[in-house]
């Protein structure tokens, strides 16, 4: 992996939430939406969910989501180091639900997440508000909204840097790995 | 010691769980986190998740358990896994088959894990000598060895509880002789880095030189051991492991190592008094101290099967590495 540079840097992330705001806004006020649920996958999304829930001023509590549990490559990698509970203070029965996370490639991450929240009930409806909707899906999934939309080389990697500020890093994945 | 570890795989990951001993700090804080994120599980309307779906477990009982044994198969199955429970007072041993026949004709048909519980110390270790390198073996209690899983929900309700075991001061009362259990939990609070453990029992239910086989103090009155301690975990006495005449009556050791609401008032006031489990009332404890405000017995019950999951689910996710070797060597 070559060292990262910065690719969108934090005055840039902060304007693609205050898009992501809006979309989200007229979104719901489209649907006739009052008082989704809001839910961030860690780490990332859950850091962009916090910015997004304030900015909404949404009422309900914010949940959080660890997709561990749910992840297709466990028999290849085995545990990820890092899990964290889930978080759902709410119900997601009958439930719209606005799942959060900061970048959208391959969608397995959020099929992951799909099926973590179905097994915590039956929601309404879910909408997807990703940071970044990039190329190279291997699902078909789509984001409902997003902040940034690009299509780069596959060797080119995006990771969202934080807690505070927000800025998105770029990295190559090379030889150097 | 320079060999290495039977349970840990090349690059230091758990591929066995056999006993707390010659394991790190940090992979026994790795299995309490882990097993922080599986107790949310259970939250959950739909109580699993599908990280071992697909695999195979088999709970090899060969003595007798109602609480290991089922919370070991609500734990596989809560991670998905099939599970196989093998009564095998009933079974092909009965007739004569040996450990490892066993072990082979379970592996012929695809078992992933072997849950394993023995009257015989070191069972555990047997079977992960010879199981083919993709299978798994957890110790689910071996003689008087060995009883890590029970140790790690015990050191995961004392981590929820008291947040840091850098100060705590942690009683274990009872049966120290005979307890498999306490083993473990003296190795455990030890690798965790618990300043101050202490065993109180007759001097007929300790093991010679356990202060410093084990680096704890040893007390003879109940009242003096449990002094300004945070957490007391008070055994079961072993009634079917006492053939000799350790003890007086059980009437008498009630009356000098029963805890109760009274005895208890020397402990620091928010101590928590835990029991592995199945209680002996009017025995070990006092029904008062058992149901009272201070006991986390069940929530050690809820917490095993957490620590189950996170431990079944390390060792079953690392077999990929178990796999690759195999065919790197041609024996795929």
């Amino acid at each position: 992996m070559s060292t990262p540079d910065i690719w969108k840097d934090a005055a840039a992330v902060a304007a693609a939430i205050d898009t992501m705001t809006e979309r989200l806004r007229a979104r719901l006020k489209r649907r006739g939406i009052e008082h989704p649920l809001m839910i961030g996958i860690h780490t990332g999304g859950v850091w962009v969910a916090e910015r997004l829930y304030a900015r909404l001023g949404l009422t309900e509590p914010l949940g959080h989501l660890d997709i561990s549990f749910y992840r297709d490559d466990f028999s290849r990698i085995g545990m990820h180091p890092q899990v964290r509970p889930s978080y759902l203070p709410v119900g997601v029965d009958d439930r719209h639900l606005i799942l959060v996370d900061d970048v959208l490639q391959s969608g397995r991450t959020i099929r992951a997440a799909l099926n973590v929240l179905f097994d915590y009930g039956r929601p309404a409806s879910v909408t997807l508000a990703v940071l970044l909707d990039r190329d190279g899906r291997e699902l078909p999934i789509a984001a409902d909204v997003a902040g940034f939309s690009a299509g780069l080389g596959a060797d080119e990697q995006i990771k969202l840097n934080g807690p505070e500020p927000l800025l998105m890093l770029r990295a190559k994945r090379g030889a150097s790995r | 010691m320079t060999t290495p570890n039977p349970q840990l795989d090349a690059q230091g990951r758990l591929r066995h769980f056999l006993t707390i001993d010659g394991l790190s700090r940090e992979l026994l804080i790795e299995i309490l986190d882990q097993a922080e994120g599986f107790l949310g599980v259970s939250q959950q309307t739909v109580k699993k998740v599908p990280l071992c779906r697909g695999k195979v477990v088999a709970n090899l009982f060969f003595e007798t358990s109602t609480r290991t044994r089922t919370t070991f198969e609500l734990a596989a199955k809560r991670l998905s896994a099939d599970v196989l429970n093998l009564n095998i007072s009933t079974s092909a041993t009965a007739k004569g088959e040996t450990l490892l026949d066993t072990l082979r004709n379970l592996e012929a048909m695809h078992v992933d894990m072997f849950v394993v519980r023995h009257a015989e110390s070191g069972a555990a270790h047997f079977m992960a000598a010879h199981a083919a390198p993709h299978v798994s073996i957890i110790n689910a209690g071996d003689g008087r060895h060995s009883h890590p899983t029970q140790a790690m929900l015990d050191m995961l309700t004392i981590r929820r509880h008291k947040l840091d075991f850098s100060r705590l001061r942690v009683a274990i009362v009872g049966d120290i002789l005979h307890s498999r259990v306490a083993r473990s939990q003296m190795i455990a609070l030890k690798t965790l880095g618990v300043p101050d453990v202490r065993v109180i029992a007759p001097r007929t239910l300790l093991p010679a030189r356990v202060e410093e086989a084990f680096g704890v103090s040893a007390y003879h009155d109940l009242s003096e051991g449990i002094r300004d301690a945070d957490v007391v975990i008070m055994l079961r006495l072993q009634r079917e492991r006492m053939n000799s005449a350790l003890l007086p009556s059980e009437h008498e050791y009630f009356q000098l190592f029963g805890l109760t609401e009274e005895r208890l008032a020397t402990a620091r006031p928010d101590a928590i008094v835990m029991h592995p489990g199945p209680i002996n009332r009017g025995v070990e404890m006092d029904s008062q101290v058992a149901d009272g405000r201070r006991s986390v017995i069940l929530e050690q019950v809820t917490n095993g099967i957490a620590v189950r999951m996170a431990v079944m689910s390390m060792c079953l996710g690392n077999q990929h590495l178990g796999r690759q070797g195999q065919e790197e060597t041609g024996h795929a």
